[in-house]
């Protein structure tokens, strides 16, 4: 699976533990109104580093902050290169 | 120790002229004409003496309340907006309540049985025959994190605004606060804008980050403050850029280097800072070079009445600003030396102290603290689980999250005739049996993020599990 795909298999399975609806996802959704909170993200990055093998967000000399879904994919097919 | 008598909280609110407000999301109240307002239906004056619990639905309601009982009241304790309703009776009588103070209506059962009940409300109307203040009154804080009822934890308006009364009145200042007003670290905002003279404006429940965002804009927020992880998810909304603060802050959660760069960069014109303060041992310091961790020539040191020293690497305080005394349990609240242990752990790297995360293994989640035990007793609960351990595991968004590793009973152990199939049974199949028990028994931020089924786990030689210090 791509990880895109990995990203929004997640995000699904996430949402739906945590009772969110989540919001359609495409590359200009604002992650805020993706319809997860922080927790939710936490849970997000610690499954997929589980998943991919990285934590791009820990492992950056500099902090990321990603605005939108696009921007969040990014952090980790740069990461994965 | 006793304090000289200080003027009630209303009194020095209503000494500022300057025409100010309060603001949540949806309503907002003027107190500039304090000094002759009341939002509890002009009855102040049945409280006069009182042990009240202050249960109010929004932040802007308990605000205005709040500045009315002090002097009034005997004591205030203050209800945060998550405490289970079975702890409610187990702090009514540990504190002693003898008056509520509500806009719950109906109001939970275990409030129901209390003499003297009061309304308040978020909006001010003019009464003419307020009772004189007389009291000093006691307010009591609850603690978050505890297993079981929250701790009451006593100060008083003295020690409540030492860390800020000396300071010049800023002009211009407009707070904003992530923190709920009605804990330690949102109630010092709360009592600094009411004596600094200036305007609050609150958070509220369930507000998109983005709408929150465009309120402290629109109201011209100046300095905001927040736990990382507040700061964190700012950081990830388009609206940061609608805001411009002169001054962050961050406390709560151990303020990391990241974070730090990244509010520096942000936000270039503003000081960035962050602090170190808990309900027990009050506002401890303010850091405010940039770097995380603080300087270790402060250990030892007193500085602006505040010591602190390291005791078996926890950080202990002692200052004006602790707090006296729990209410409803005989526990010590300071030592012998009257130093508060804070249960922060910290470790020496080069010339500063950094933080090291909490004693016991307790588990900071974006702010909320998480005892293992608690999960553990849950994850054992499982017929299929003989040992679990739920440790914290870093996370660039929360800090850190909660993660178990489990041990499962080997086959034939168990006396239940489903588990007995435990060799055939998929190890994924038992972790979601797990995880629905968890989210079924605990608030979200305790449902482990990740179940790892373990062969064995590490037991010390008190025969107690090995707990790292996370």
């Amino acid at each position: 699976m791509s990880i895109k795909l990995t990203i929004m298999d997640q995000m699904t399975q996430i949402a739906r533990e945590h009772g969110k609806a989540l919001a359609p996802l495409h590359d200009d959704l604002v992650l805020l109104e993706s319809g997860l909170d922080s927790l939710g993200f936490a849970v997000l990055v610690a499954r997929l580093e589980d998943r991919l093998g990285i934590d791009p967000f820990t492992a950056a000399e500099d902090a990321v902050f990603p605005v939108t879904f696009g921007d969040f994919v990014k952090v980790y097919e740069n990461g994965a290169r | 120790m006793a304090r000289a008598e200080a003027p009630s909280l209303r009194r020095r609110a209503a000494h500022h002229s300057a025409e100010r407000f309060f603001f949540d999301r949806f309503a907002s109240a003027r107190f500039t004409s304090l000094a002759s307002a009341t939002s509890l239906g002009g009855r102040l004056g049945d409280l006069a003496g009182r042990s009240v619990l202050l249960a109010a639905s929004s932040q802007l309601t308990a605000a205005l309340a709040l500045i009315e009982l002090d002097g009034v009241a005997r004591r205030i304790t203050i209800l945060p907006p998550d405490v289970a309703p079975d702890h409610l009776a187990a702090l009514i009588r540990g504190a002693e309540i003898d008056a509520v103070v509500t806009d719950l209506d109906p109001p939970p059962e275990a409030l129901r049985g209390i003499p003297i009940r009061v309304a308040c409300a978020p909006t001010l109307a003019t009464a003419c025959d307020l009772p004189a203040a007389f009291a000093q009154t006691e307010w009591v804080m609850l603690t978050s994190g505890t297993t079981g009822v929250p701790k009451m934890v006593v100060h008083d308006l003295a020690g409540l605004t030492a860390a800020f009364v000396a300071r010049k009145p800023e002009a211009g200042v407009i707070w904003g606060t992530y923190y709920d007003i009605r804990r330690y670290g949102g109630l010092q905002i709360f009592l600094r804008a009411v004596l600094g003279g200036t305007s609050l404006i609150l958070s509220s429940p369930g507000e998109p980050v983005s709408e929150h965002l465009e309120r402290l804009a629109r109201h011209g927020v100046t300095h905001l403050l927040g736990t990382p992880t507040h700061w964190r998810r700012a950081l990830m909304s388009p609206e940061i850029k609608k805001i411009a603060p002169r001054y962050v802050r961050l406390s709560g959660e151990i303020a990391d280097q990241t974070i730090l760069d990244a509010l520096r960069a942000t936000f270039p014109q503003a000081i960035v800072s962050h602090a170190f303060a808990s309900t027990e041992a009050g506002v401890a310091f303010e850091v405010r070079d940039g770097l995380a961790g603080f300087p270790a020539r402060w250990i030892g040191q007193a500085r602006g009445g505040v010591e602190m020293k390291v005791k078996n690497g926890s950080l202990c305080i002692r200052s004006p600003r602790t707090a006296s005394r729990y209410v409803g349990t005989d526990m010590a609240l300071r030592d012998e030396g009257g130093f508060v242990d804070t249960g922060d752990m910290v470790e020496l790297r080069g010339d500063r102290y950094v933080f090291a995360g909490r004693r016991g293994g307790i588990i900071n989640v974006g702010g909320l603290k998480v005892h293992p035990e608690e999960i553990e007793a849950v994850i054992n609960r499982h017929p299929q689980v003989r040992m679990s351990l739920v440790r914290g595991k870093r996370s660039p968004v929360t800090g850190a999250l909660v993660i178990a590793d489990v041990v499962l009973k080997s086959s034939g152990e168990s006396n239940d005739s489903a588990s007995r199939q435990i060799g055939a049974r998929d190890h994924a199949l038992v972790e979601g049996d797990i995880l629905k028990l968890c989210r079924d028994a605990l608030p979200r931020h305790k449902v482990p993020a990740a179940i790892s089924i373990v062969p064995s786990l590490d037991v010390a030689a008190t025969g107690k599990l090995a707990r790292r210090e996370s």
